[in-house]
């Protein structure tokens, strides 16, 4: 009989023989001695995806790699992801199509990098990261988790509708989100399921049953809504249904101790300081097993030094191009300052041991950008980058020119090589059924 | 005990339980077929009706009304989403994410202990005991749950809903051997249903054969515009006898809601909307420019305009148009201190107020909303001023006229150097040698450049960087000098007091009307002008408008906007 067979006995045993069906989360997920491996199958820890979104792009000439393909060189603005060089890809040269639409700055790039093109109304399809959590993410506490640097609630992580997956500005509230009193440590010693968990799942049934009496009664768009609604009400039962078995013990995980943020906001000092925070408590909480999609939004513009009257966005369009130099000087210490930022996130997974490796062998991060040079809005030349294999899903270490095809090729690709089953992607002129085939494993 | 309790509560707690059952019970019949109250605009055309979320000013004030005050809700809403302008419409289009349905059911959960679990509150609020504490009881949880139901639901629960909320009830009771902890799981169940997160508006028939909303989702749609909150008992009642089915019930009604003072949170609820004011929840300053704008500072400046509005709209009933020229506001010292005015917060009987009337004389600058902080420090970066984002606000939010988006790949070169200019103007007639942008700016810069004279804390400054700031200008035509007078052209601008027009009654519908639907739209902009431009006139208007009321059942491929 499997363990599994086992545990429901269990629990039919406890609930007073009362049958209880419960969607178990992570059912094989028994990891070896040396915490690498499940235990039973043998295979790796499961794979995570994480999007990282940073406004305002790079300065042209500075960023490109010395030559294409594999042994690349950084250019002088990615210098500070030298340690991470092996396991990272660079792209340049990608665009985002407008296809006669207007630009709204800053907001179309991060629109055609998340969604595959402009909506055309307030709707629009799901987000790469919504794609990739409802292939990987099903099974764990967390579809996703969004956290945004700047203080503000703003995402572009959306299912498809028009509601945003609201960003997390706050560390201490994350915190509390993913280990306060709901959390589950899946190593302690004593495992009793909770009689409320079961009565709630029940009650919440009397929720789900109202289901078609409603959506007879509207239109097709609401019904969509509606459906999101349902289908965020069955996250719940999830969770519920994953309160009632006993977690897989995970050797790398370890509760992390609260930590003092410093008040949310665009200050280069508050967001260092808390995306420290956030890139720890993620780091944990890919390690506890309560997510394997995450997202985080870096909305630059508003990042300014204490007491300046301009900030980076003002500086990109109203700072002189430095003579001697050749670039903007205030401009380009905001993205040596933000890449450092995304480093300094970067070295936190890394440090993040589980076995013999760390969370940021198991995961891919999705770099991408608004404009290519913010001076000027421009929408062509821009870089996008892939930072982790996915547990050797992906192949790294290679700067790869893409001669002006649409960037959604990446998204195309990551989606593919986290197993979707996604042919092509994209709207017009920003579709693309191209995937960068020399990084799939 | 609780310091406020709604009429529900006072009812039940005077022992008036079987009363309030009584006026609560569901309609045992349907409403007699309804006659059409009055004449519709010529040529209109209704439009599918929206599926609003409750915004959290609604969800709270419909668990404070049910409840009592004190509930405490203890989570977080997911932000709304701003449609056309406004959060309302917004709130039609959206449904509920991952991240927001944990944050609705941890909610459910505390009111419902509270409620439920709570001893005292629970003497107050539960019409019965059971028979047992330790079993569930399927009577007193009907009477309960229906009742509650009625109200969070905005009517009468129907019987298979009735019967999945006892059944969930005693389910729970009988796993926990609780009766009360099944009731607390059933209501928190009803809290995170889609009934009550959702208003989905139920078509039927008037007697003329037109679709129109039934009683009960036209007492809801009245009562979310007029008071931003779920219809009160006699709402309710009178939807249940059909009275908002003849235009001399449905008016009785509305001058009982506009004479009450809830009246006021639905027009703040408004003017919150309309002006952008939940962006004040993510405004920061920086310190070292403005010492003086705290977080407290911010909430004051919403509220200071708020309240402005209040008194010289509702209470006045003055003129729309003079929000943009009044000289009365009401100020607190912290507000006294950016406006650098005298406020004492003392009273002659030795009370402390904090908020103060207080008058700008004639020949201070300040006048209007422009001159308050609401308007200057919010539409500004964290750490200076915009001419463009300023002027941007008025055309988008009080013309309700669109600025188009900057072009991409835009060419700067002309526009190398702007940091060797000391003013904003100076700035930006740089910016604007680049023809790609100027036509643009032009929209945009004008006023914003006549509000220079406000800092990015809403503080008065003459010169920028030591140089003066020159604050004229012209509005579609009209020449200014200041800010001030930017106000006048504002007040003679016909686009402002037809963009009023047109948030409100999409405020009130929840969606932009549909083409359709211009004539009724149309007709409540002569009848604002004619009658002198009274908001609450206007009010009145659209909410005993037939045109408000009439719909069309959803069509299986409905767009949520239907424009």
């Amino acid at each position: 009989m499997s363990k599994l067979q086992n545990r429901r006995n269990v629990l039919k045993g406890i609930m007073g023989g009362t049958a209880v069906t419960v969607g178990l989360p992570f059912l094989d997920a028994f990891l070896n001695t040396n915490g690498t491996a499940l235990a039973q199958s043998g295979a790796a820890l499961p794979t995570v995806f994480g999007t990282w979104l940073q406004y305002l792009g790079f300065n042209p000439g500075r960023w490109i790699p010395d030559r294409v393909g594999k042994g690349y060189n950084h250019n002088i603005e990615l210098k500070v992801f030298d340690p991470f060089k092996e396991r990272m890809n660079v792209v340049s040269g990608a665009n985002y199509f407008l296809d006669g639409r207007p630009v709204e700055t800053h907001r179309t790039g991060a629109q055609i990098a998340s969604l595959g093109g402009i909506p055309t109304g307030r709707d629009s399809g799901p987000s790469v990261d919504s794609i990739i959590a409802d292939s990987i993410g099903t099974r764990t506490r967390f579809r996703s988790l969004e956290v945004s640097l700047m203080g503000d609630r703003r995402s572009y992580s959306k299912r498809a509708g028009a509601a945003v997956n609201p960003s997390e500005p706050s560390p201490d509230a994350l915190y509390k989100r993913i280990f306060g009193p709901e959390f589950q440590d899946p190593n302690a010693g004593e495992f009793t399921p909770d009689a409320k968990v079961v009565a709630k799942r029940s009650v919440l049934s009397a929720v789900s049953d109202q289901r078609h009496a409603i959506m007879a009664q509207l239109g097709a768009s609401d019904r969509a809504r509606l459906d999101e609604y349902f289908s965020s009400v069955r996250q719940i039962e999830n969770q519920l249904a994953m309160k009632l078995e006993k977690p897989a013990p995970l050797p790398a995980c370890h509760v992390p101790g609260a930590k003092q943020e410093v008040q949310p906001g665009e200050e280069v000092a508050q967001v260092s300081t808390n995306t420290k925070l956030f890139a720890d408590l993620l780091a944990n909480a890919v390690a506890c097993g309560q997510t394997r999609v995450f997202n985080v939004f870096m909305d630059a513009q508003g990042a300014r030094k204490p007491g300046s009257t301009n900030g980076w966005h003002g500086y990109t369009h109203e700072e002189p191009i430095d003579e001697k130099l050749g670039y903007q000087k205030e401009v380009t210490w905001f993205i040596l300052w933000a890449n450092q930022v995304c480093a300094d996130f970067l070295t936190t997974l890394q440090t993040q041991k589980e076995g013999a490796g760390s969370v940021l062998d198991r995961t891919l991060i999705l770099w991408q950008t608004d404009h290519g040079y913010a001076r000027t809005h421009t929408m062509d030349n821009l870089p996008v980058m892939t930072i982790g294999n996915a547990g050797g899903r992906f192949k790294t270490g290679m700067h790869i020119p893409f001669a002006g095809d649409p960037a959604t090729r990446m998204g195309l690709t990551v989606m593919q090589g986290f197993g979707v089953s996604m042919s092509a992607w994209g709207s017009l002129s920003n579709q693309t059924q191209k995937p960068v085939t020399e990084i799939l494993a | 005990m609780h310091a406020k309790r709604s009429a529900f509560l006072k009812a039940a707690s005077a022992g008036c339980i079987a009363a309030v059952l009584a006026a609560c019970a569901p309609a045992a019949d349907a409403p007699p077929a309804a006659k059409p109250a009055a004449q519709a605009a010529a040529g209109f055309e209704p439009a599918p009706a929206a599926v609003p979320r409750l915004t959290p000013a609604q969800y709270r004030a419909t668990v404070a009304d049910i409840f009592g005050p004190t509930i405490d809700l203890g989570g977080r809403f997911e932000p709304d989403l701003r449609i056309d302008g406004l959060l309302a419409i917004g709130s039609s289009g959206v449904g509920v994410t991952s991240a927001g349905m944990e944050q609705y059911d941890a909610m459910a959960d505390a009111i419902a202990a509270q409620v439920v679990l709570d001893k005292k509150n629970r003497a107050m609020l539960i019409p019965c005991k059971p028979a047992s504490d330790k079993a569930p009881d399927d009577a007193c949880a009907k009477a309960f749950l229906s009742n509650v139901g009625r109200l969070l639901f905005r009517r009468p629960m129907t019987a298979p809903e009735v019967t999945a909320y006892v059944a969930a009830a005693n389910t729970a009771g009988t796993k926990l051997n609780s009766f009360h902890d099944g009731l607390a799981m059933s209501l928190s169940a009803m809290l995170s249903s889609p009934q009550f997160l959702f208003r989905a508006p139920q078509v039927t028939k008037a007697a003329g054969g037109q679709s129109v909303l039934d009683g009960y989702s036209k007492a809801s749609q009245l009562s979310f515009f007029l008071w931003n909150a779920a219809p009160d008992a006699q709402l309710l009642n009178a939807a249940q006898k059909g009275e908002l089915d003849t235009s001399k019930g449905l008016e009785r009604q509305v001058e009982r809601m506009m004479a009450s003072h809830r009246v006021e949170a639905g027009v703040r609820a408004f003017f919150a909307d309309m002006f952008h004011f939940e962006d004040f929840e993510s405004l920061r300053k920086d310190n070292l420019i403005y010492p003086m704008f705290s977080r407290r500072e911010a909430m004051d400046a919403q509220e200071q305009t708020l309240r402005t509005l209040v008194d010289l709209l509702i209470a006045n009933r003055a003129d729309y148009r003079d929000v943009f020229t009044t000289k009365k506001t009401f100020l607190t010292s912290s507000l006294g201190a950016i406006y650098r005015v005298p406020v004492v917060n003392d009273r002659p009987n030795g009370a402390v107020d904090p908020w103060q009337a207080f008058e700008f004389s004639a020949d201070d600058p300040r006048g209007g909303i422009l001159s308050h902080a609401s308007f200057s420090a919010l539409h500004s970066p964290a750490n200076r001023s915009s001419a463009t984002v300023r002027g941007k606000a008025i055309r988008e939010i009080l013309l309700c006229q669109k600025v188009p988006a900057p072009p991409g790949n835009v060419d700067f070169t002309l526009v190398n150097d702007t940091t060797s200019y000391k003013t904003a103007r100076e700035r930006l007639t740089a910016h604007s040698k680049e023809p790609m942008c100027a036509g643009c700016h032009k929209i945009t810069d004008p006023m914003g450049l006549a509000l220079e004279s406000f800092d990015g804390s809403g503080a008065y400054r003459t010169t920028e960087n030591g140089e003066p700031i020159d604050t004229s200008g012209t509005l579609d035509g009209k020449k200014f000098n200041n800010s001030y007078e930017l106000g006048l052209a504002l007040h003679d601008n016909a686009a402002a007091a037809a963009c009023l027009v047109d948030r409100l009654s999409s405020y009130a519908l929840g969606r932009k009307p549909a083409k359709g639907e211009t004539p009724w739209v149309a007709k409540l902009k002569d009848d604002f002008t004619a009658g002198g431009y009274v908001v609450p006139d206007l009010m009145k208007r659209i909410a005993t408008s037939p045109e408000f009321y009439r719909t069309v059942p959803p069509a299986a491929t409905q767009t949520a906007s239907a424009e």
